[in-house]
């Protein structure tokens, strides 16, 4: 029979060991969120892919037929579009989701223990589900315009990772500073929307480039979504699209550092949330 | 089994932000932040004001639990009591991980789960059988299991036919019933019990005593926290009284229970004396100051035990510091739960004004006493109206109730004490049938 002390500091040494062990946890919180999702709407798997649509068609019209930014390659706008719709939609579903997500399973957070990360991550990865469920309108779009994808496709999954990570570290932090600062959550559609503009959403990033220099978009690459819309156009549009891949550098450090930093604030914090949520 | 040792929990009482809960305003810290420099700037330098922060965020340390120990054996059955804020819940947080002690430890030998609240995580829109699934993972078993043991838990909890239907069109008694039964099945070697039998129908109550008792057979060891005084000396073999953070004294369940029982200030005598050793007392005592509070039968003889319907007279020794209308003085007669269940208020009596400064004895007269048999407690206060307690004891005075013939007929309130405590009396007849017409 185990032994179990309970002393102070020991969630802190068992960390890992706690998170793995509480992995079944994990995954059916994770699956109640998206059930629960596909229930509770009337139009379920339909506004997964409504809402998208929908944005890629505004931002087509706007940027692309009234404000005529050139594409890139030879690629349609709307695909041009919707390859960076997918990651952003994804980040920003995530965010707001895990931002609400401890809030919203306080009774169980006050009542039974379990690491607490488990509950943002879930709620970081039935996002993912959505973003993997849009994938099939790229799908469709692709075979709209009969484009072809190259060989570049094949590496996508490395992007999508990519994506997984920029979005887990700002993610924790948001979580973590909600259950702390409850007014924090009105700054966050806040930020969703301003973000939605300072990432190369509606237009392609080489506009940036090209107008500003390498120095600027560097700067720019500071906003690691820049990094992953890059590198979601290069492995989906393929053809010439280049990649700037000092920028794409400059966004991996951040995403990097933006783990760390939600990773350590979150682990720092989440001892006292069961006592002040 | 479980070995507790020396432990202690401390939480940080910020006076300010007491009003909610800890968590706070980012808004405000800024606004903290942003004028700290300031505050600093034009205050004069008082000890108790020099730093700006004291001032915004006073806080407090409040030790919830003590330098508790106590050891418990595989297979016994162990009940805590103790009155609100003792740190029963505190104990039994941190024995299921959900806190950390400050100080000392806890050796736990065996699967612990806790039946706390019933339905935790249920979620309203899942069928039955999804959120068996999702609740037999929350208190840590694994979907194997869960599957391996389905059949008996839909079976125990009697909900066969809506398995699949979304437990927000489930009765609460079903919903319970479901919540019971998959934690029953969850066969850990220690389980942390809390209230839960105080909700639901009584047949399921029984249910569930005797699932415990079956429990406890087969070797499992209990820690049981309850008010329910009936059940802890039915069902434990030894009990634990925790007062103010301290383990008050253990021992067989019925010298505890009696020792809790005598725990408040003065129970046993139908008088109280307050004085500095006084629990539970409150307020600044600026206009007045709380003397004594004693029960007297109609004829003036002290009363320790009440009968249903009888009726009581209370006496209260005040001294007024001040004279003048505005006075409050209350009286509240409070279950074992801490739950007030009348309120005796003199203003909505008539009597406000307070002629001169100085000891004055009041006399409080109820008709009759409609509380089914049980114990309970007076807590009595006065105030100035429109302000906060000026001198209040909770839970000052302890007194029985005893059945009584009410009626002329048979009413065995007792039986009925559970799940009712005020008792009010009814007129009954058939309304004859030409009436109806």
């Amino acid at each position: 029979m185990d032994e179990l002390i309970l002393e102070h500091g020991r969630a802190e040494r068992h960390y890992w060991r706690d998170l793995w062990r509480y992995r079944e946890l994990f995954y059916i919180l994770a699956w109640r969120d998206i059930s629960v999702r596909y229930k509770q709407t009337v139009m379920g798997v339909a506004w997964a892919i409504i809402q998208p649509l929908l944005t890629i068609f505004v931002m087509t019209i706007v940027f692309g037929t009234v404000a005529k930014l050139p594409s890139e390659g030879n690629a349609p706008y709307s695909i041009l579009v919707f390859a960076a719709m997918l990651p952003w939609q994804f980040f920003s579903t995530s965010l707001a989701s895990a931002s609400q997500s401890l809030v919203g399973n306080a009774n169980l957070i006050s009542k039974v223990y379990f690491p607490r990360m488990i509950i943002p991550a879930g709620a970081v990865i039935s996002s993912f589900i959505d973003f993997l469920v849009s994938f099939v309108i790229l799908i469709a779009l692709m075979v709209w315009f009969r484009f072809w994808p190259t060989w570049r496709l094949v590496l996508l999954p490395l992007f999508m990772a990519f994506a997984l990570f920029a979005a887990i570290g700002p993610g924790l932090l948001i979580t973590a500073l909600n259950v702390k600062y409850r007014d924090f959550r009105y700054v966050i559609p806040f930020l969703i929307q301003f973000g939605l503009y300072a990432s190369p959403v509606g237009f392609s990033s080489s506009l940036i480039r090209e107008r500003f220099g390498d120095s600027v978009f560097a700067i720019y690459s500071l906003n690691p979504m820049v990094g992953v819309i890059d590198g979601f156009r290069w492995a989906i549009l393929g053809g010439e699209i280049s990649i700037y891949w000092p920028g794409f550098l400059v966004s991996c450090v951040i995403v990097a550092l933006f783990l760390a930093c939600g990773l350590w604030y979150f682990r720092k914090t989440e001892k006292s949330f069961a006592d002040i949520i | 089994m479980i070995s507790v040792e020396n432990l202690s929990k401390k939480y940080a009482v910020r006076h300010q932000a007491s009003r909610r809960g800890g968590y706070r305003r980012l808004s405000e810290e800024l606004w903290n932040a942003a004028k700290a420099p300031f505050t600093a700037l034009f205050k004069q330098p008082t000890p108790s004001a020099n730093d700006a922060r004291a001032v915004s965020s006073h806080s407090e340390d409040f030790w919830a639990l003590d330098d508790v120990s106590f050891d418990v054996q595989r297979g016994e059955v162990v009940g805590i009591i103790g009155r609100n804020g003792a740190g029963k819940s505190t104990l039994l947080k941190i024995l299921s991980q959900i806190t950390e002690p400050t100080k000392g430890r806890v050796r736990l030998r065996g699967r612990v789960a806790s039946l706390l609240e019933v339905g935790t995580g249920f979620h309203p829109e899942l069928t039955g059988r999804e959120n068996t699934f999702l609740y037999g993972a929350i208190l840590g078993m694994s979907k194997e299991e869960v599957r391996r043991k389905f059949d008996e838990i839909v079976a125990f909890a009697e909900i066969d036919k809506f398995v699949d239907t979304p437990v927000k069109r489930y009765s609460s008694g079903m919903y319970m019933r479901l919540a019971f039964s998959v934690a029953a099945q969850l066969e850990p070697d220690i389980l942390l019990v809390d209230e839960v039998l105080a909700v639901g129908d009584s047949a399921f109550q029984k249910k569930c005593l005797g699932k415990m008792k079956s429990v406890t057979g087969e070797g499992r060891t209990v820690l049981f926290v309850s008010h329910n005084m009936a059940a802890i000396e039915s069902l434990c073999s030894r009990c634990l009284l925790l007062d103010r953070g301290s383990k008050d004294c253990e021992g067989r369940p019925d010298d505890v229970i009696r020792r809790y029982m005598g725990l408040s200030n003065a129970a046993c005598s139908g008088a109280v004396d307050f004085g500095p050793e006084t629990r539970e007392r409150f307020g600044p005592r600026e206009f007045a100051v709380l003397h004594r509070l004693g029960m007297n039968d109609g004829a003036g003889n002290p009363l320790r035990t009440v009968r249903m319907g009888e009726s009581v007279e209370v006496r209260l020794d005040v001294e007024f510091k001040q004279s003048g209308p505005g006075f409050e003085i209350g009286i509240a007669v409070v279950n074992m739960h801490g739950v007030s269940l009348h309120y005796f208020v003199s203003p909505w009596e008539g009597l406000h004004e307070v002629s001169s400064p100085g000891l004055k004895t009041i006399e409080v007269q109820i008709p009759a006493i409609y509380l089914f048999p049980g114990s309970y407690f007076l807590s009595v206060w006065v105030k100035r109206q429109g302000s906060g307690y000026d001198d209040a004891v909770h839970e000052a005075l302890g007194f029985d109730v005893e059945e009584a013939a009410l009626t002329a007929y048979p009413n065995y309130f007792a039986r009925y004490s559970h799940n009712s405590q005020v008792y009010s009396p009814s007129h009954w007849r058939f309304v004859e049938q030409s009436r109806l017409c």
